[in-house]
C-alpha cells in the first residue's frame, strides 16, 4: 500500500515542478531590454519626478546599446491653457499620402510594414461611409469620381480605447491627447478593437527602424522605439506639438488641407475652421466626441 | 452636454439645506465628478500666451526667376534670375496666346481661366504685375493680384485654414513660415496635375483592402 502512495505523491510532486518550470520559463527568456526596474517599476501617473528621469534615462541607454544612436527622450507636460484640436479640409486632399508618409517617418515606424497612424482612405463621392473605403489604392491622384479621407486618431473626449483598457495603460491627457504607456500596455489589443475609427496599431513584431533614420526627438508617450506586442496610436507629435511646435503630417501636406491649433485660443486657425466652415466628425452618432474635424470649402 | 459643475450645483439645490452646508457638499460632489471624469480639465486654465514671434510668408525662387532643369553650381536645383534673359532683349509687346512666343519661355503650359499674358504682366518689366485697375504692384506682392479673383481662398488664407504652413502653432514660442500660393499653384496652370501616392500601406489588415464592410465578402485573404 505505502508503495502506490509514494508512486502518487513522487508523480504529483514530478508534475508539479513541470508546471512550475513551464510557468517560470519566461523567466529564462529574460532580455537585455527587459531590466528588474521596467518589471518593478510603478504606474506613470504615480511616478516622482526623479523615478521618470531615470526611465527616460535608461530607455536613452538602452537605445545607444540596442541601436547605437543617441537620443534624446523626453516627457513633456500638457500645457495650461491648451487643448488640441485638428481639422482637415476634404475640399483640397489629394490622397497623395505624404501625411502618412512624413507619420512614418517622424514617429520610429516599423520600415517593413510602412506603417503609419494615419490611414488615408479612398472614399466614393456622395458616400460618407469610412467601411467602404480603402487604403490601398495605388494609382493616380486624384482619381474622378473619388475624394480622399484621412483617419487617424481622433482624440476622443468619451474615448472608447481608453474605458476597454483592462490595466489603465492608456489615457486621455490635460491637453486632450489620448496617449498610451508602451511600457504598461500588455498587448492585449482590447482597444484596437474598440476605436470605431481603426486608430491604434499593434506592434507584431519589435518595429525594424534602419539605425541611420532613427528620428532622436523622442518622448516617452509618442515616437518613442516601441517594443513588440504593445499598441501605439497618433499622439499629434507630442513632442513636437507640447513644444509648440506643427504635426509632422501638417508641415508634410502639399495642399495645406490641414489646419492643427488650441481649441481654447478663439483667435487661432482651428477655431476659425469651426466657427465659419461646414464641419463635421466620423462617426458622430457614436458619442466619441472627436477633437478631429473634417470640413469643405463650400 | 452639461459640465460637471452645473450638474453639481442642481444636484445641491435639490437638498435645501443651510447654507454652510450646500456649499460643503456642492464642492465635495463638483470635487468628486470632476476626478471621475476622464475628459475634463484638472487644473485651471491659464489665458493663451501672448504670440511674440512672427509669421512670415515664404517668397519662392519663382518669383524672380523660371526654374531650370540644370542645376547650379552648387548643384541646388536651377533657377534662372528673368533679368538673364530679359536685359539683353526688350519685347515689342505681350502676346495674347502662348502659341506666339517666339523666343521666351516657349513651352510655357497655360491654363488659368480666360486670363492673358497681358492680364498680369507687364511689358518690358518683369519684377512688377499689375491690378485688375491697373495699379501696378512689386512681383513679390504677387498675392494681391490671386486676391481678386479668389476672395474665399484669400479670406482662408488670412485666417490660416488655406495653404499650408511650417514652423510653430505656438506663436509664443517660435516663428511660422507661411506658403505663398505659387509654393503650392503653378500660377499659369493652378490646378494640381495628378501625382502617384507613396507609402503604399502594407501591414497585414490590408492585404486586400483597409477596412471591409461589414458583412461585406471576406474571402479575400
Amino acid at each position: 500500500m505505502t508503495t502506490r502512495r509514494v508512486a502518487l505523491k513522487v508523480l504529483g510532486g514530478t508534475l508539479g515542478a513541470g508546471a512550475f518550470a513551464y510557468a517560470a520559463h519566461p523567466m529564462a527568456e529574460w532580455t537585455a531590454d527587459l531590466s528588474l526596474d521596467d518589471v518593478l517599476r510603478k504606474h506613470y501617473k504615480e511616478l516622482t519626478p526623479e523615478e521618470l528621469a531615470q526611465i527616460l534615462r535608461r530607455i536613452e541607454a538602452q537605445t545607444k546599446e540596442l541601436h547605437g544612436v543617441d537620443v534624446t527622450v523626453r516627457d513633456l507636460p500638457a500645457q495650461d491653457g491648451v487643448l488640441f484640436g485638428y481639422a482637415l479640409n476634404l475640399s483640397v486632399c489629394i490622397g497623395c499620402r505624404k501625411c502618412a508618409e512624413a507619420c512614418h517617418v517622424e514617429n520610429n515606424h516599423d520600415r517593413r510594414t510602412n506603417n503609419s497612424y494615419i490611414r488615408v482612405l479612398e472614399m466614393t463621392q456622395g458616400s460618407f461611409d469610412m467601411e467602404r473605403g480603402t487604403a490601398d489604392y495605388d494609382h493616380e491622384v486624384p482619381a474622378p469620381g473619388k475624394y480622399y479621407m484621412p483617419v487617424q486618431c481622433h482624440q476622443c473626449d468619451d474615448a472608447p480605447c481608453v474605458r476597454v483598457c483592462p490595466v489603465e495603460a492608456t489615457w486621455k491627457e490635460r491637453d486632450g491627447i489620448v496617449v498610451v504607456d508602451y511600457d504598461w500596455c500588455i498587448g492585449c489589443r482590447y482597444c484596437e478593437a474598440a476605436c470605431p475609427y481603426h486608430a491604434r496599431r499593434f506592434n507584431w513584431t519589435t518595429p525594424e527602424v534602419p539605425a541611420a533614420e532613427i528620428n532622436p526627438d523622442q518622448g516617452y508617450l509618442s515616437n518613442r522605439l516601441r517594443p513588440q506586442g504593445v499598441v501605439e496610436k497618433c499622439t499629434f507629435c507630442l513632442h513636437r506639438t507640447r513644444a509648440g511646435r506643427l504635426p509632422a503630417c501638417l508641415e508634410a501636406c502639399p495642399t495645406g488641407a490641414r489646419v492643427f491649433g488650441n481649441l481654447l485660443d478663439p483667435t487661432s486657425e482651428i477655431r476659425y475652421v469651426l466657427e465659419h466652415k461646414r464641419v463635421y466628425v466620423l462617426k458622430e452618432e457614436l458619442g466619441t466626441r472627436p477633437r478631429f474635424f473634417y470640413f469643405f470649402d463650400v | 452636454m452639461p459640465s460637471a459643475n452645473t450638474r453639481a450645483v442642481s444636484r445641491g439645490m435639490a437638498t435645501a439645506e443651510a447654507a454652510p452646508v450646500l456649499l460643503t457638499r456642492v464642492c465635495l460632489v463638483a470635487l468628486s465628478l470632476g476626478g471621475c471624469s476622464a475628459d475634463r480639465a484638472a487644473t485651471p486654465r491659464a489665458a493663451p500666451a501672448a504670440a511674440t514671434h512672427t509669421t512670415t510668408i515664404h517668397i519662392p525662387a519663382r518669383l524672380s526667376g523660371v526654374p531650370s532643369s540644370a542645376p547650379d553650381a552648387r548643384g541646388r536645383p536651377g533657377n534662372v534670375a528673368c533679368v538673364t534673359c530679359h536685359s539683353l532683349r526688350k519685347p515689342a509687346g505681350l502676346p495674347t496666346t502662348m502659341a506666339a512666343l517666339r523666343e521666351f519661355h516657349q513651352g510655357l503650359a497655360f491654363d488659368h481661366g480666360k486670363l492673358s499674358c497681358g492680364t498680369c504682366h507687364e511689358v518690358g518689366d518683369q519684377r512688377t504685375v499689375h491690378l485688375a485697375d491697373g495699379t501696378r504692384v512689386a512681383m513679390l506682392d504677387a498675392i494681391q493680384l490671386c486676391r481678386q479673383c479668389h476672395g474665399p481662398q484669400a479670406r482662408d488664407y488670412d485666417h490660416g485654414a488655406h495653404g499650408g504652413m511650417n514652423g510653430y502653432w505656438d506663436l509664443s514660442v517660435g516663428d511660422r513660415t507661411r506658403n505663398h500660393c505659387i509654393d503650392c499653384h503653378d500660377v499659369h496652370a493652378p490646378r494640381f496635375a495628378p501625382s502617384v501616392p507613396v507609402l503604399p500601406p502594407l501591414d497585414r489588415g490590408l492585404a486586400r483592402s483597409s477596412v471591409r464592410p461589414h458583412g461585406a465578402d471576406r474571402s479575400a485573404p
